[in-house]
């Protein structure tokens, strides 16, 4: 079973992520569940969502404590958010930013890939607006390969129409992958 | 057994507002002094109580709780309170 | 052909009932539960359903009309969460107790004060004597069918009784994943159309509804009352069978066991922090504890005999409960199966135990420690003090 964590922001997407990923997993006969967590809704406010992957039933209900990937939809939130809590070891990091946002934070060392998109430009670019969540799955997808890649693109065209194809297919493509191993970046 | 609060219902006069609505802020009010007539419509409108009024009934923001909601700028009839983004908001 | 979604346990409720052809519905909007109404309104919109939706100002009123509703030969069905079923107290009893087959999802929440949105069965359990079948249930495939279980259970002539789904408010309603809907000719395959008998107000056979009773009357119908609950009983472990051959699905009827057949102590949940017991469960016994795992579902009519049975000859048991009884500093589903073990159990060592509470979440974690507690009465041969297992994990 794999347990992800996600970070947003109200408003950016990622409750429906989550659902997407689930959405994927199921599509190809296997099983997800994916909860949000939220204190009061609003744009604007954290937003976590919890969601857990495997080939059979799943049957805890609960928060996700020790991901295995952690994937943040804005890099503000690598400063307000306890986005590296409870990772597993050799997990992997998954985040909308520039490389100039990473260098500036201690990457936790419980993470052994980091994948990283400015995926909050290219949402302006291809969508224009701030929603970076199709490029994220895309980045997502990269990173880990947990999802059938297609399938997942399929599910994103079929909830969010034909635009946010190129969207999921730039964060696939332009995500940078990097193995930590001693140092950091 | 420890006990983490000093109340036995949520009723007491500090300590509850475990809610920081501070921190909800990505706009914050400026209110431009020349411009306020001392109405003191944003203090009435104001949700969380963050106008502040004065002894020489001027008002000012007081940002512990501001949420930065705009209702304050909304409301003002003479233009005086502007949103401007929060300092230190990320480049989102 | 059964169809794989992707749903929420709102969603699901709302496919549930859908499927299950209501004719009235009238729901008013509350967190957690809000969703199942605009579901339900929108599959009205969309021509999915041919329910007549009743818009309402409240609780009191949702309850008020799909109580006349009933009255009138519908088949009908709402939903609510704890201040909600709070508001409707009044005809929620008056439902019960005129023997009308409404089915209720109730999105369980946790009752004010302190103010607070997250979930928890208080609200239900509250008023687990108002006379309603209350079944709690586990995840959102559960929750989909216990709604098509629930009419044909209610509507059965031997019991006519209304019946409370029950699921918890966020862990459940707010979280997706996979559901197997069935298709809708199934579905009436295993619920027929719904015809009543005991009442029907017509103009042409005109009935008085309930007068003013003396109290030799009044046993009378009390009685009959629980000759209903005492038909469900037997009813909802037949059902069950009956629905697993025909969509391959159990939930094992009044209560679940898991791994409980070779055990020497029990730890009993109810609802979504089941799952999440099922695996403390398994941790435990890879590391040699013989702990059996007992998923309460129905809470009326309470299922003594197979509490008892899961129970009886075991060394201790424990029961994790998301809600207090202010009255006896337990939880509330304790009480009743303490109750229930009295006579063949009343010397097995019992571990009342509390966690959960106002959005808390259960862990592995606690569940461990639940299992620890109930080890420790094992050793000791005595029952236990009520513990707090939020506040034990965070003292350590």
């Amino acid at each position: 079973m794999k347990e992800i964590r996600l970070h947003g922001i109200g408003g950016m997407g990622t409750v429906k992520a989550g659902e997407i990923l689930v959405h994927e997993t199921v599509k190809e006969g296997k099983y997800g569940n994916s909860m949000p967590f939220f204190g009061f809704e609003r744009q604007g406010a954290p937003v976590t969502s919890f969601v857990r992957l495997d080939d059979k039933p799943i049957r805890p209900k609960n928060k996700v404590y020790q991901p295995d990937c952690v994937i943040v939809l804005d890099p503000s939130l690598l400063v307000s958010a306890n986005v590296f809590e409870g990772l597993n070891d050799n997990s992997i990091f998954v985040v909308n930013s520039r490389i100039e946002n990473l260098e500036a934070i201690k990457i936790s060392d419980r993470v052994a890939r980091i994948a990283y998109v400015d995926a909050t430009d290219i949402a302006m670019e291809l969508l224009n607006r701030a929603i970076p969540n199709t490029i994220m799955l895309g980045a997502f997808a990269r990173a880990t390969g947990w999802a059938e890649r297609k399938s997942l693109e399929e599910v994103i065209v079929k909830f969010f129409g034909e635009k946010n194809r190129e969207a999921f297919r730039r964060g696939y493509d332009e995500v940078k992958v990097i193995e930590l191993g001693e140092g950091q970046l | 057994m420890k006990y983490i609060s000093d109340y036995i219902v949520p009723i007491g006069p500090e300590g509850l507002y475990i809610i920081d609505t501070g921190k909800w802020r990505t706009r914050r009010p400026e209110m431009d002094i020349m411009k306020c007539k001392k109405c003191g419509t944003c203090f009435l409108y104001c949700p969380v109580h963050a106008v502040k009024r004065h002894e020489d009934k001027s008002y000012t923001i007081d940002y512990t709780y501001c949420k930065g909601c705009g209702i304050c700028a909304n409301e003002c009839r003479f233009d005086s309170i502007e949103m401007i983004p929060e300092e230190g908001d990320s480049d989102a | 052909m059964p169809e794989i979604k992707v749903q929420n346990g709102n969603m699901a409720a709302a496919t549930g009932a859908a499927l299950c052809r209501p004719d009235v519905i009238a729901a008013y909007p509350i967190t957690p539960q809000t969703p199942v109404v605009e579901y339900l309104t929108q599959f009205k919109a969309d021509g999915e359903i041919e329910s007549t939706m009743s818009e309402v100002e409240s609780e009191l009123s949702a309850m008020s009309v799909v109580t006349g509703a009933s009255l009138a030969g519908s088949r009908t069905f709402t939903a609510t969460a704890s201040q909600g079923l709070a508001l409707m107290y009044e005809p929620y009893f008056r439902a019960s107790t005129l023997r009308l087959p409404i089915v209720m999802a109730v999105v369980n929440r946790e009752m004010i004060s302190p103010q607070t949105l997250w979930g928890g069965p208080q609200d239900a359990l509250c008023v687990r004597d108002a006379g309603w079948i209350q079944i709690y249930v586990e995840d959102n495939q559960e929750i989909l069918d216990t709604i098509i279980l629930a009419f044909r259970l209610a509507e059965d002539k031997g019991v006519l009784l209304p019946v409370n789904v029950c699921y918890d408010g966020f862990y459940l309603s707010h979280m997706s994943e996979r559901v197997e809907v069935p298709d809708q000719a199934s579905v009436d395959a295993f619920l027929p159309h719904y015809v009543p008998e005991h009442i029907k107000l017509d103009p042409v056979r005109p009935m008085s509804v309930d007068p003013l009773t003396n109290g030799y009357l009044l046993t009378e119908y009390r009685l009959r009352h629980t000759q209903g609950h005492q038909r469900a009983l037997k009813l909802i472990d037949e059902l069950d069978a009956e629905f697993a051959n025909q969509f391959g699905r159990s939930y094992g009827g009044l209560v679940e066991e898991y791994c409980n057949t070779d055990s020497d102590a029990v730890l009993v949940t109810m609802g979504s922090m089941t799952g999440v017991a099922r695996e403390a469960v398994d941790l435990a016994r890879a590391r040699g504890r013989k702990i059996g795992l007992l998923k309460l579902r129905a809470v009326r009519p309470f299922p003594g005999a197979r509490v008892v049975k899961a129970i009886a000859g075991r060394k201790a048991f424990g029961v994790v409960d998301r809600s207090v009884s202010f009255g006896w500093g337990t939880g509330i589903t304790f009480r009743e199966i303490r109750s229930a073990m009295y006579g063949e159990g009343s010397n097995i060592p019992a571990v009342p135990m509390i966690g959960g509470l106002g959005g808390e979440d259960v862990t592995i974690e606690h569940m461990m420690l639940a299992i620890d507690c109930i080890y420790q009465a094992v050793e000791s041969g005595l029952s236990n003090e009520t513990v707090w297992l939020n506040k034990e994990i965070d003292i350590m």
